[in-house]
């Protein structure tokens, strides 16, 4: 999933200076999961707005806010509080936004930020373990990323900085050539860590992205 | 240019070779009047690269000022702020100033740095590092495309003997060899032992083996480095060592000399780091020379 967090209250008011009235978008996918703009925090937000001075002139949570089709008819069935509204404020991933303000038709805020492609460890803990390269090594590297885990992406093994399997940049952190050591230690498959791997084709993660798929 | 350190490493001399960080800053006037008077005690100058995420002056810059000088430099290169295209153009423009002796680097993340906002590179790793350079070497560049000419370097890497688990470090140390390293350049080392385990292990790599050793200030130089620099680990015995000194200095110039004796018989030559007191290289490797 998309994980997202909302951007602090004070940021998201100052985008809306000048403007009093103000639609909410959520989004029944990702925000909903990591809290940024679900129901709830739908709910949440109309309420700190009004308390705040502003009029919200509706409401809605789409079932997807990246699915552009579908953001364009949700929007045309709330034509009247969306034409009221002086601005659209999307508590949503920036894919989401960007099909709003697509179809809106007005000035479009961005309510949160986003962060990364993640897992979800348990309720409310997310975690970033692939970073969208378009040429997945996972089978050679005993399942666990190094492009994402490692901060520096390095394919060969650790750096100088590693010691006692922790990371330079975080000694909380377990380096991830050591998971990958000792995961492939398990599989009796070290032999895998003695091929050198060239440098990454980057032109496989281009932007922007685009993918049509055969008829 | 033929590199001497390399012709020195062959006929199986002793080298001695020291480090000065380039000036933040374009006034080199003290990085050279240093690095002059460290000529006379080594046999090349190591210019760091962006050390520890710090912006500097450019390494390859101050390295062609030391060749000008007839001082040979040791040109250390990272992966952090340069990608496959500006590292092997700066590996020709080093080639073509005369800078044959390369240590190719990872690099400290730019997470350690005053730059901390900087987008951090890593476009290639050391390994792949040293492909580049090998191939640039064969009169190609990565693409394939056939090079003006045909550089020769004399490529190292780096390595922490004394990181854990060993035989995962050992793996990445095979593949700096394969990949053309010709001499590693190892982390500050406190346990002689852990180098002769080191040297041990990659010997049948046939690369040469320079030792580092750093010159200790006070208990908390040590203990600011065990917590700001990646790969570096003073032992609490050295720390306490250091502790109990009426004179820190004398101390840490006395334990470095100690480390240097104790590791002569297990490498090809020591990298000294005198953190700024360089006046005192004489001193350590007094009974090595």
């Amino acid at each position: 999933m998309i994980v997202s967090k909302q951007k602090p209250f004070e940021d998201i008011l100052a985008s809306l200076d000048g403007r009093s009235r103000v639609f909410l978008v959520g989004c029944a996918k990702c925000a909903t999961v990591c809290k940024s703009g679900g129901e709830e925090e739908v709910w949440k937000m109309q309420e700190a707005l009004t308390t705040a001075g502003k009029e919200v002139t509706g409401s809605i949570v789409i079932d997807e806010a990246c699915h552009m089709l579908r953001v364009g008819r949700d929007l045309r069935a709330r034509k009247e509080m969306v034409e009221e509204a002086d601005a659209l404020l999307v508590l949503a991933c920036g894919a989401g936004v960007q099909s709003i303000a697509a179809s809106a038709g007005k000035t479009t805020i961005a309510g949160a930020d986003t962060l990364f492609l993640g897992n979800i460890r348990r309720f409310g803990q997310f975690e970033q373990r692939c970073s969208l390269c378009g040429e997945c090594i996972l089978t050679e590297t005993a399942g666990i990323c190094p492009v994402t885990v490692c901060p520096k992406g390095l394919l060969n093994g650790p750096c100088g900085g590693m010691d006692e399997g922790r990371c330079e940049t975080d000694p909380e952190s377990e380096c991830v050539w050591h998971q990958i050591y000792q995961r492939l230690k398990e599989q009796q498959s070290t032999d895998n860590l003695g091929k050198i791997a060239p440098g990454k084709d980057f032109s496989r993660m281009l932007k922007p992205g685009k993918l049509k798929l055969d008829k | 240019m033929i590199s001497q350190l390399q012709q020195k490493l062959a006929a199986g001399r002793f080298v001695i070779t020291s480090e000065v960080c380039p000036p933040k800053g374009a006034d080199c006037g003290e990085f050279l009047t240093t690095a002059r008077s460290l000529n006379r005690q080594v046999d090349a100058i190591n210019v760091t690269d962006n050390q520890g995420a710090n912006m500097r002056i450019a390494p390859l810059a101050v390295a062609s000022l030391l060749v000008r000088e007839g001082i040979e430099p040791v040109y250390q290169i990272t992966c952090r702020d340069r990608n496959r295209m500006a590292l092997q153009s700066d590996l020709l423009g080093a080639a073509a100033l005369g800078v044959s002796n390369i240590l190719a680097l990872t690099g400290d993340h730019i997470s350690f740095g005053d730059h901390r906002q900087g987008k951090p590179v890593f476009d290639l790793d050391s390994v792949q590092l040293l492909q580049a350079i090998s191939t640039l070497e064969s009169g190609f560049d990565l693409a394939g495309n056939k090079l003006m000419g045909t550089p020769v370097f004399f490529a190292g890497a780096a390595a922490a003997p004394a990181a854990e688990p060993f035989e995962l470090t050992l793996f990445k140390l095979q593949k700096k060899a394969t990949a053309g390293a010709r001499f590693f350049q190892t982390q500050a080392i406190f346990d002689p032992d852990r180098l002769a385990r080191f040297t041990t292990a990659v010997s049948p790599l046939n690369v040469k083996v320079i030792a580092g050793i750093i010159l200790l200030k006070s208990a908390g130089m040590a203990r600011y480095m065990n917590r700001n620099v990646p790969g570096l680990k003073v032992p609490d015995h050295i720390v306490a060592e250091m502790e109990e000194a009426s004179d820190p200095v004398a101390k840490g110039v006395e334990i470095a000399s100690r480390i240097a004796s104790a590791v002569r018989s297990h490498c090809d030559g020591l990298h000294i780091m005198a953190m700024g007191r360089e006046e005192l290289i004489p001193e350590i490797i007094k009974e090595i020379r």
